[in-house]
């Protein structure tokens, strides 16, 4: 590979704390060699060839810590070759895949096949999830140590929740002993029971069954008193409430855990379901706009650390239906940066808050070196035009299935390039 | 005023037209379509109860009834109403039908507007179900109660009762009581007495009371003596057992004792005040039998009977 020279960009990595206006050096391994406004034209050697990026972004490369994949079992929705060109499109280089597939991953002859589908079929790093218990039962949990020997980043029932209290802390103990990483889908089942969209006006008016903010509130409250005593590696997946951010904030004065929210809950409300549009139709659900207020200020001040595209690809099929049997999920990898600029644009969220909550703050939470622009790092990143308009419209999505909560919308901010390795893998 | 409004509206049908394609609910509907049907239904009432009851209004239009759920009032009092507008009606007879193959909704709707039907008049359990039909077939689509979301051309032959008994609707109060929280009976209802101007009382205990209901203008009750008092109206709904999926009430007779209609509590009421009730009926869960069947104060026949005049009205403004 040759060497690449980057000038004239507007660099953010927050994991450095690098917010600066200069050029980028990628090396011939593909690594990072030198970032930062000391790398400019001056400084480079006159032969080489260089891209002016005029003042176009370079964030690092985006981490998708929600994204369901359809291998195996649902290829029909999304395989890794789609998946990754999907998440390329959006400047994401690394995702989490939970473990919600058929057969579900939930022993260690699973994480082999997994392993290496993401790495014959797809371009990007792929750091898959196990479940917490065997076959999302919520009963037997799964082997954390084994799992995690094997490559297991993470353990989740993605979108089941642990409903089982003494189990619950046990898994926390047994997460604690081999330091695993418990990510909790918090919505307690029974007060969730057949509900499909937030409890209040708009439901009772559209006649569907609500699902209400308690619901979710009961199982970060039981899980955050349980953590008091059972210490671990504790992550709520995505929250969607202004209760849940109160609790959050006042239990992490005195508690070390983190949690996420779902870039569709800090961008749509319960409104915008409108006359039963079922691709709104969200777990956890929209809710108001004052909840969606709220968890703009808890990225603000913190009390969220990431913001997850909680892309969940069905086929149209399972969409066109009505409300109460349609599929749950939106597909949204490809437009999660784009959406999360809106904070940036309207002026609710700094720049550096939104990289922050989509690369550094993921990859801390799960250990891994992505999401950064270290020097002598794999050279993951993503050059975007902020400014640059577009409309979102299905038929140009890549994922293999379009069930995008976006459809016509307009955005300002685009990926324009991004880079794995260093190696130019989407150009718009 | 309503009656003027009615007068007005019958003076100048040829004048007025609705202001939807599809009659989906009563949220869409403007007071000026809904005086429109009122008075258009009025005109069928007298048809109705002469000898020869059939016109050619909708003849060489053919209209199916697609129910998904059972129905003895709504969907004979729909078939009739076809029937005596001079339509060919079809009704859909779900279980030996495709769908129990596993058909979904928007292939059965593609199949049925290949054959061109002229309305559709669909009754099913999830709510948003008639909306998702009408994005899909050609013809006009009448919603005869999908989920708990709304049941309009109840709601208006409720109104017309209402109107024939007590000459208007504007001032009345009148308490809704029951099972509110499953109820398309229910939320019709309230979009359309509280747009025709009456004071509306929900009644209900708070497990089936739906959440935010106080923000469509109506007052809230789970004490039945309270909600009662003053009220002109008495509209029990049907206590909707196989819906329940969990407990939200203890035994039927503590419902009985606490939320059915019985003399005591109905003379909190007004005296001259008037039983209405959708059906069917659970007698002695919601309401007493003999108060059912009381002539001087159960309108519920009357509401049976006047169906058949909302709905030919709305066939036919709707199929035009």
């Amino acid at each position: 590979m040759k060497k690449k020279y980057f000038l004239n960009a507007n660099i953010i990595d927050p994991k450095n704390s690098l917010e600066e206006f200069g050029g980028l050096i990628i090396s011939e391994e593909g690594k990072i060699e030198a970032i930062g406004k000391k790398v400019n034209e001056n400084n480079i050697p006159s032969r080489e060839k260089y891209i002016d990026l005029k003042g176009n972004y370079i964030f690092p490369g985006i981490v998708d810590m929600r994204v369901f994949v359809g291998e195996p079992g649902y290829e029909y929705k999304e395989n890794f070759r789609t998946l990754s060109n999907a998440a390329l499109s959006g400047g994401v280089t690394s995702v989490v895949t939970m473990p919600n597939t058929n057969p579900i991953i939930d022993n260690v002859s699973m994480v082999d096949f997994l392993k290496r589908r993401g790495r014959d079929k797809s371009k990007i790093n792929i750091f898959p999830t196990a479940s917490l218990t065997k076959n999302l039962e919520g009963t037997n949990m799964t082997e954390f140590g084994l799992l995690q020997k094997k490559g297991i980043i993470a353990f989740t029932d993605g979108s089941k929740t642990i409903q089982n209290t003494r189990l619950m802390s046990r898994i926390m103990n047994s997460a604690y002993d081999l330091n695993a990483l418990i990510i909790q889908h918090a919505e307690d089942s029974d007060l969730a029971d057949k509900g499909m969209m937030n409890d209040g006006i708009i439901s009772t008016k559209l006649g569907l069954q609500g699902i209400p903010d308690v619901a979710e509130r009961i199982i970060i409250e039981r899980d955050l008193s349980l953590l008091e005593e059972h210490k671990c590696r504790y992550h709520i997946s995505q929250i969607s409430s202004a209760k849940s951010v109160k609790i959050i904030k006042d239990k992490k004065n005195f508690l070390k855990f983190t949690c996420g929210v779902s870039i569709n809950n800090l961008s749509l409300n319960e409104n915008d379901i409108g006359e039963f549009r079922t691709f709104l139709k969200l777990s956890p659900p929209l809710r108001t706009e004052e909840d969606r207020n709220v968890l703009v200020d808890g990225l603000k001040d913190e009390t969220i650390d990431v913001i997850v595209s909680d892309h969940k690809p069905e086929d149209e099929e399972q969409k066109r239906l009505t409300f109460a049997k349609a599929a749950t999920g939106s597909s949204g990898v490809e437009t999660l940066l784009s959406l999360s600029l809106e904070l940036f644009h309207n002026e609710s969220l700094k720049l550096n808050t939104i990289i922050k909550a989509l690369t550094s703050n993921p990859a801390k939470i799960l250990k891994i070196d992505k999401g950064n622009l270290s020097i002598g790092n794999n050279a993951d990143f993503c050059i975007v035009d902020i400014n640059k308009p577009w409309v979102v419209k299905k038929e140009n999505l890549l994922s293999k299935s379009k069930n995008t909560s976006i459809e016509n919308k307009k955005l300002q901010g685009k990926v324009t390039n991004t880079f794995v390795k260093g190696e130019e893998l989407y150009k718009i | 005023m309503v009656i003027e409004l009615i007068l007005m509206a019958t003076k100048s049908n040829k004048a007025i037209k609705i202001s939807q394609k599809h009659l989906l609910g009563i949220q869409d509907l403007s007071i000026t379509d809904v005086n429109f049907i009122l008075s258009e239904a009025k005109q069928f009432i007298n048809l109705n109860r002469s000898k020869n009851k059939k016109l050619d209004t909708l003849r060489g239009k053919t209209q199916i009834n697609l129910f998904f759920e059972p129905s003895t009032r709504t969907q004979s009092s729909f078939e009739l109403a076809g029937k005596r507008l001079g339509a060919d009606v079809m009704s859909m007879n779900i279980v030996n039908s495709a769908i129990k193959k596993g058909e979904t909704l928007i292939d059965t709707a593609m199949t049925l507007n290949a054959m061109h039907p002229d309305l559709i008049v669909i009754r099913h359990q999830d709510s948003g179900a008639c909306n998702l039909l009408s994005q899909k077939v050609n013809c006009t689509v009448i919603n005869a109660g999908d989920g708990r979301r709304e049941h309009p051309t109840q709601a208006l032959l409720d109104a017309l009762t209402i109107i024939e008994k007590k000459g208007k609707i504007q001032g009345l109060k009148i308490a809704i009581c029951g099972d509110i929280l499953h109820s398309r009976v229910a939320r019709s209802n309230i979009y359309l007495l509280t747009m025709l101007g009456a004071d509306v009382n929900i009644v209900a205990p708070t497990n089936l009371m739906p959440k935010d209901l106080e923000k469509f203008g109506i007052n809230k009750f789970s004490d039945m003596k309270k909600g009662l008092y003053d009220c002109d109206i008495v509209m029990m709904l049907r206590l909707q057992n196989e819906r329940m999926n969990s407990s939200f009430l203890a035994s039927n007779r503590e419902y009985y004792e606490y939320y059915g209609l019985t003399p005591d509590k109905l003379d909190i009421a007004k005296d001259d005040a008037l039983i209405m009730h959708p059906g069917p009926m659970n007698r002695g869960i919601e309401i007493d039998t003999n108060l059912a069947d009381d002539i001087n104060k159960s309108v519920i026949q009357e509401q049976v009977e006047l169906g058949v005049a909302v709905r030919m009205a709305c066939l036919k403004i709707f199929c035009n």
